[in-house]
């Protein structure tokens, strides 16, 4: 238990320094898509910093979790975080992929409680699109990350982690179940295609409508933490990340620019489409995965 | 009222990102579906008509300009045709060939803006930085050939105010060339997109007798089929002397709107090219002196890059005019959105509303209501200046009793 709090301890304070260096990555790679200048590294820190600096603003119509569920947002990430780390580490015991399925759903349950305590209409518009999506890309996103499983003929993390190794990560199954979850991931994070919780141009934000102050910089956290532990967990899940340090954060980074530009060169996708997205082209896929896995590609 | 207050209001304004300018949609939703939307202008209201009556008439050139930031020579080209037509005066042939440059020009970089804001509108920001990027060029020719990048001031009665020189005439040319191939590769990469087509095509469809019926102009209507152009149907400045053609598509949706709006722009390039190698041969000058505005009344149109503005002016032989009438294009587009927006997700109804380029400042007016009965007028300015006073009074009171 202590050596969990220890973990749980390293992995806020590592996913939250990568998740604002990968932000700035996303920023800086964005700005030079789009013909800017782009921030500096630090920029994302002194984002953080401000915005705690700045007024908390609390509608009436706000319910206690309006104060709760960005804390609850970070917190799953961070044992999503310490699971992961410690399961790299051989010493994380039984931990299974199951666990990291359910801790990755809370942070979008956090926005849609999130949404729902600050009773805006707009944010009531968010919650509707963001529980769609939740429904969406679950489903193909379970689906692929079967496929190491079916591989390695087991739930367990740390099996996982160091069975799928060398040549075997490099098969063709674990290549698609890769690119749905990152997909969903994509969804997860609310990034464009899938920014439709959020559509500022649409919906004003949506979720975080209400948000201000230090409660919209743990959200900001949260998304930052996110995209950092997802990918590292995916690198590790997929891409045998154990096999070196260097290729690692190599194979890191690609995902990370991947994502960057699916995100700079596609417009936002109507919830339906999004849905008919998941549901149809990304659930074949990783059901094509899952058989592929079977037959031993 | 019943059936719409039992559905949730999603606002977009009076201040949204969605859209630059100050105005207020209600739209009634049905969970995603949008029901009923309601329009409310009037948060920009400068009284501009009224104001052109304190004015002489050089000075309303400049006024008018102000009328839209974006088709800021539309409106003055309007107003010099209306009051030519009322004075009867002949410009000179140079004089027509700068002002359709100018007002081409103007077309460019205004459709290049849409697009660069429905890309913003859809979530597609790197669509939005390469279209304003490849803007920048044509402002800056804006401010080689007139001094600005926006408000160019370069129309007056009888002409225009300054001479496009021949030592600029190259730059520009070369600066059409470049941005040609840019806007060829931004088109394609527009009319290429799957996810593009997917979001806009079949979205906010207004078929042909949608246009007829709510009388909308421009690019709205020539991309449901309406091929009306006020360039080509009454021809002024140097449209009836160079080649081009109208655009228009059929299918009438958002998608068809951009297309239209993109293949404009390549018009608009062969029309400035062929003015600006009519403008090395034909030396001149390049305004008429207008002393004297009779009495009598003028109108005057030209086409914006959102449809035709109406200018219409009554002299009564004075320096100012006794009346002076706007008609901005987005006064008969907007409208448009009950027979496109209804039954259409909030998604679609956010780049359906920006898809007919709407601008609201062209739009704002004073309403008087009448009685439809007795025709009766019910509402008058004394009126307006004792409601208003009645209510300050209210609110006085209410602040005296409560603090």
């Amino acid at each position: 238990m202590v050596s969990f709090l220890l973990w749980l301890l390293l992995s806020l304070v590592f996913f939250s320094l990568l998740g604002m260096l990968s932000g700035w990555v996303d920023r800086k790679i964005t700005a030079r898509i789009q013909w800017r200048v782009g921030p500096p590294w630090w920029q994302n820190f002194a984002d953080l910093t401000k915005l705690t600096a700045k007024e908390v603003v609390v509608p009436v119509t706000a319910g206690p979790f309006f104060f709760l569920a960005p804390v609850m947002g970070v917190a799953a990430v961070a044992v999503t975080g310490a699971v992961v780390l410690s399961a790299l580490s051989g010493t994380g015991g039984e931990t299974d992929v199951i666990v990291i399925i359910y801790l990755l759903v809370i942070p979008s349950l956090a926005l849609i409680l999130a949404g729902s305590s600050s009773g805006n209409p707009l944010a009531s518009v968010g919650i509707a699109r963001e529980l769609k999506l939740v429904l969406g890309y679950e489903l193909p996103f379970i689906l692929a990350l079967l496929v190491p499983v079916v591989k390695t003929g087991t739930t367990r993390l740390s099996t996982i982690f160091h069975l799928l190794q060398g040549p075997a990560v490099l098969s063709f199954s674990t290549i698609v179940a890769l690119l749905v979850a990152l997909f969903a991931l994509l969804g997860k994070l609310g990034w464009v295609p899938f920014d439709v919780s959020e559509a500022e141009t649409e919906i004003a934000s949506g979720l975080l409508i209400e948000y201000s102050g230090w409660l919209l910089a743990l959200f900001k956290l949260m998304k930052w933490m996110l995209l950092a532990t997802g990918i590292t967990f995916l690198v590790f899940y997929f891409l045998g990340g154990l096999a070196g340090p260097l290729t690692a954060v190599v194979k890191y980074i690609v995902l990370l620019v991947v994502m960057v530009l699916i995100k700079n060169t596609n417009p936002r996708l109507r919830i339906d489409q999004a849905m008919k997205f998941f549901w149809g082209w990304l659930t074949a896929f990783s059901l094509t995965a899952i058989l592929l896995a079977f037959l031993g590609w | 009222m019943d059936n719409k207050k039992k559905k949730v209001v999603v606002p977009i304004g009076p201040y949204h990102p969605l859209l630059e300018e100050p105005e207020y949609f209600a739209l009634f939703c049905d969970g995603e579906v949008v029901v009923d939307v309601e329009w409310q202008a009037g948060y920009n209201h400068r009284g501009i008509e009224k104001l052109c009556e304190t004015k002489s008439w050089d000075q309303i050139t400049f006024l008018v300009e102000r009328v839209c930031g974006i088709c800021s020579t539309s409106h003055p080209f309007a107003y010099v045709n209306a009051v030519e037509d009322l004075a009867k005066v002949e410009i000179p042939e140079r004089a027509r060939y700068i002002r359709s440059i100018v007002g081409e020009l103007e077309r460019i970089h205004s459709h290049l803006l849409w697009v660069g804001l429905a890309g913003h509108f859809l979530g597609y920001n790197t669509v939005f930085m390469w279209a304003w990027k490849y803007r920048e060029p044509v402002l800056d020719i804006f401010e080689l050939i007139t001094g600005n990048r926006q408000s160019y001031a370069m129309m007056k009665i009888g002409g225009v105010r300054r001479d496009v020189l021949d030592e600029d005439i190259p730059v520009v040319e070369r600066v059409l060339d470049e941005l040609k191939p840019k806007l060829e590769m931004l088109t394609q990469a527009v009319l290429d997109d799957p996810v593009l087509s997917a979001r806009l095509k079949g979205v906010g469809v207004l078929t042909a007798q949608d246009i007829k019926d709510y009388g909308a102009v421009g690019p709205t209507a020539r991309a449901s089929g309406v091929a009306i152009d006020v360039r080509r149907d009454s021809p002024c400045a140097a449209y009836g002397l160079v080649n081009w053609q109208v655009i228009t598509c059929q299918e009438g949706d958002v998608f068809a709107k951009a297309v239209v709006r993109l293949l404009e722009c390549f018009e608009s390039v062969k029309i400035i090219q062929q003015c600006l190698e009519k403008l090395k041969k034909n030396r001149g000058p390049i305004a008429v002196e207008v002393r004297e505005i009779p009495p009598g009344e003028g109108i005057g149109h030209y086409e914006a890059p959102r449809g035709e503005v109406f200018h219409y002016v009554r002299s009564d032989g004075t320096n100012r005019p006794v009346r002076h009438k706007i008609r901005a294009p987005s006064f008969v587009n907007i409208p448009t959105f009950r027979a496109s927006c209804l039954g259409q997700t909030i998604s679609d109804v956010a780049i359906i509303l920006a898809g007919v380029d709407p601008c609201y400042c062209c739009t704002e007016r004073m309403l008087t209501v009448y009685d439809a009965q007795s025709g009766r007028k019910m509402m008058t300015g004394t009126d307006l200046v004792r409601l208003s006073q009645e209510k300050t009074e209210k609110i006085k009171q209410k602040m005296g009793k409560n603090g």
